[in-house]
């Protein structure tokens, strides 16, 4: 076990040291090799996690709500790297790609790298510096493709980011407090030591603390109303990234709420952390419906689609019920593979058409024989329709929540959940359904769509049938693979590590 | 019934009051510099009376381990941040004069109402500790705070940049007060990882700098809705 840990934190950043010598096609395969042997090597974590929690060399730390989230990012670092090969396609006409491919793969790995560190720690303050470090890096990922609109929103993302960290430092710091009363003034400040300490931590260090964990981490979740950061780093980054961000990185600090929610149940009982997740939950569900109503931009539309479902994981958490927890930790995987995927086929359509304006994309279905409907899929599985992985978490979600009585809740989420639907859904129907409208070419769509110079001058004449790359549809596919496989029939270890997972969050594993 | 005078606080406790009320003022001299070279400047001055608080500490409560730690946040935030900086936008002399979105005047009240309201929250909660007195940590919530209102209102990234740096210096001073015995190794990441964003930031206000031929970010603007 320890060897494959030692993998998940060395492999991506030696990848990345590669990266800032080797020619882009070195990079492009050690990257996609890396992925798909991280993903391997959580794999085959999975059965060991789902028994018992593993401490390796006193600072990492491996169990099943761990694993998940690890799942979930080695699985977007693998298609992702098999996707960026299509992607940079675009862009190898211009002078510069040397120098830009360069920097897209080394920051690539090493936010894959950041990312996959930051559940393997054992301790909170490991756990935040780990944080810290995924904001750094994908600060300057969305800064790469140097538009004024990058730049802007690269800024406004390490400076809303890195406050919201300093308070979950605060966090950090108040959590300390709290043990040290019980744990004596020099410890690790470990979960294993927190939560074991239990109700006999002081009760207003321990509130303080989480509420401020809340706000600080849901500043990267995207909880309103913090979030304000994210549609702008989601839809100027390169789609490679947008990925990542939206389906892993908003993960790993939902993550690391979680582990203070850990330390507050078993300090405070469930009443008060689940209140406070309540509250934010239905926020960010409620501000990210009405958003989605309303959205002329194909990549800040999944962004707010991505402040929807992190509001739905902390109403999960709220409800407090097992079979809510389970579809929580579900629904953590299935939103990796399906918001991969919608901004993997939003980056198709944008590539395509040359712009990001929902208003100028149409008959998406027709020009695109494969990523079309594929994004089609994508958006229907991000709405929680059957067969796919969303349609079975929503469902144990809302299931739990009526379980365990919390009625006006579920009302809540249900209704929201289905105002996001109708947004998500009228606007992936105007860019697929309706025929494509010649029209005059605006000078915006040249900026928007920036290093789509190739395509950019399709727009206004018809679109040509036929996909851009070989490289954008193959990953797109094995993620409804993967989502088809989560809605119909999780396989067997995998329902072991959730119930384990669930155990856990429970304080009872 | 007598009513009794609280007893006057020692040597130790007055003086690391002291210290931490100059924090706090450093915090609030930070709203009207109107040079970037003076702006880390006073970043350096508030770092710096960080570390002399964690040598006092050091020496009056006997923790060894702090001595480093004010050694190596002294070298990192007194000496190689303010550096990074500026090498990194080249010139000090950049004028970020009158980017704040409001009054001078106006400024300061709404920062002494934020910088009070922490102080009698944090007074309120009733944390205790064994390292230094109460005061200091009411005194740090007042200088995240006032950060905060400083990244809020002063409309060019320079400050903007250094507003969040000198929060991490608040929440360092909170935690010389509730975490003093925090292992060195968490320290020493803390601090690892603060040059790694200073770095970052240092590298986004070039790109910043050179697109806009400013550091004003009044431009900002173009992403909404």
């Amino acid at each position: 076990m320890s060897a494959v840990v030692v993998f998940l934190l060395a492999a991506p950043l030696l990848a990345a040291l590669v990266a800032l010598r080797a020619p882009v096609r070195v990079c492009q395969v050690l990257t996609v090799t890396v992925g798909v042997l991280a993903f391997a090597g959580v794999l085959y974590l999975v059965p060991g996690a789902a028994q018992h929690a593993t401490t390796v060399w006193r600072y990492l730390r491996v169990d099943a709500i761990s694993v998940v989230f690890l799942l979930a990012t080695s699985f977007l670092y693998a298609v992702v790297g098999a996707y960026s090969i299509g992607y940079l396609r675009a862009e190898e006409g211009n002078e510069d790609f040397g120098r830009y491919a360069r920097r897209f793969y080394v920051g690539v790995n090493l936010f894959a790298w950041s990312m996959l560190a930051a559940p393997l720690m054992s301790s909170l303050a490991l756990l935040w510096i780990a944080v810290e470090v995924t904001t750094v890096i994908s600060a300057l990922l969305v800064a790469i493709e140097d538009t004024d609109g990058a730049v802007e929103a690269a800024w406004k993302y390490v400076l809303i980011a890195s406050a919201g960290l300093g308070i979950a430092l605060l966090a950090t710091i108040f959590a300390y407090y709290a043990g040290a009363q019980l744990l004596g003034q020099s410890y690790d400040l470990t979960f294993a030591s927190l939560t074991a300490a239990g109700s006999r931590l002081p009760h207003t260090a321990v509130q303080l603390a989480f509420v401020l964990a809340v706000v600080g981490y849901g500043t990267k979740v995207g909880l309103f109303p913090v979030h304000t950061w994210l549609p702008d780093a989601h839809a100027e980054a390169p789609t490679p990234v947008s990925a990542l961000l939206s389906g892993s990185l908003l993960a790993v600090s939902f993550y690391a709420i979680l582990r203070f929610y850990q330390v507050a149940v078993a300090a405070l009982g469930p009443r008060f952390p689940q209140a406070v997740l309540l509250v934010f939950g239905v926020a960010s569900l409620l501000l990210a419906a009405v958003y989605l109503l309303e959205q002329h931009d194909i990549k800040r539309l999944l962004a707010y689609s991505s402040v929807e479902h992190m509001g739905i994981l902390a109403i999960g958490v709220s409800f407090g019920a097992p079979l809510a927890f389970a579809g929580v930790l579900l629904h953590v995987l299935a939103h990796a593979a399906a918001k991969g995927n919608a901004f993997m086929g939003a980056g198709v359509l944008v590539r395509k058409y040359g712009t990001k304006s929902i208003a100028r994309i149409g008959g998406g279905l027709s020009a695109l024989p494969w990523s079309g409907p594929l994004f089609l899929l994508a958006v229907l599985a991000l709405c929680a329709m059957p067969p796919f992985g969303i349609f079975r978490s929503e469902f144990q979600i809302v299931a739990g929540g009526l379980g365990s009585s919390r009625h006006t809740g579920t009302a809540i989420l249900v209704v929201l959940v289905t105002l996001a639907f109708l947004g998500l859904s009228a606007s992936a129907n105007r860019m697929l359904f309706t025929p494509s409208t010649p029209a005059a070419p605006d000078p915006s769509a040249a900026s928007g769509a920036s290093g789509a110079s190739g395509a950019a001058g399709a727009v206004g004449a018809a679109v040509v049938r036929g996909e851009p790359s070989v490289w954008m549809v193959v990953p797109m596919v094995v993620g409804v693979a993967a989502l088809v496989l989560l809605g119909v029939h999780p396989p067997g270890p995998l329902a072991d590590l959730l119930t384990r997972g669930v155990a856990e969050l429970r304080g009872v594993g | 019934m007598t009513l009794s005078a609280p007893p006057a606080p020692g040597v130790f406790e007055g003086g690391s009051n002291v210290i931490a009320v100059l924090v706090l003022l450093v915090e609030f001299g930070m709203f009207r510099q109107a040079l970037l070279r003076d702006q880390l400047r006073l970043y350096a001055a508030q770092s710096a009376l960080i570390s002399v608080l964690a040598v006092v500490v050091a020496a009056a409560r006997s923790l060894p381990e702090l001595y480093a730690l004010a050694a190596l946040s002294a070298a990192l935030k007194v000496v190689i941040v303010p550096l990074v900086v500026r090498r990194l936008l080249r010139r000090g002399d950049v004028e970020i004069a009158g980017s704040g979105a409001l009054g001078m005047a106006t400024t300061v009240l709404v920062a002494i109402v934020v910088a009070a309201f922490g102080f009698f929250t944090m007074g309120t909660l009733g944390l205790r500790s064994p390292v230094l007195p109460t005061t200091a940590l009411a005194l740090s919530m007042s200088v995240v705070l006032v950060s905060f209102v400083l990244m809020i209102v002063r409309r060019d990234v320079a400050s903007q940049a250094i507003g969040f740096f000198s929060l991490e210096n608040g929440v360092s001073l909170a935690s010389l007060v509730v975490a003093a015995g925090m292992p060195l190794i968490l320290e020493v990441a803390f601090l690892f990882d603060l040059l790694v964003a200073v770095v970052v930031f240092g590298v986004l206000m070039r790109v910043h700098h050179v697109r806009a031929e400013s550091l004003s970010t009044t431009g900002l603007t173009s992403l909404r809705g």
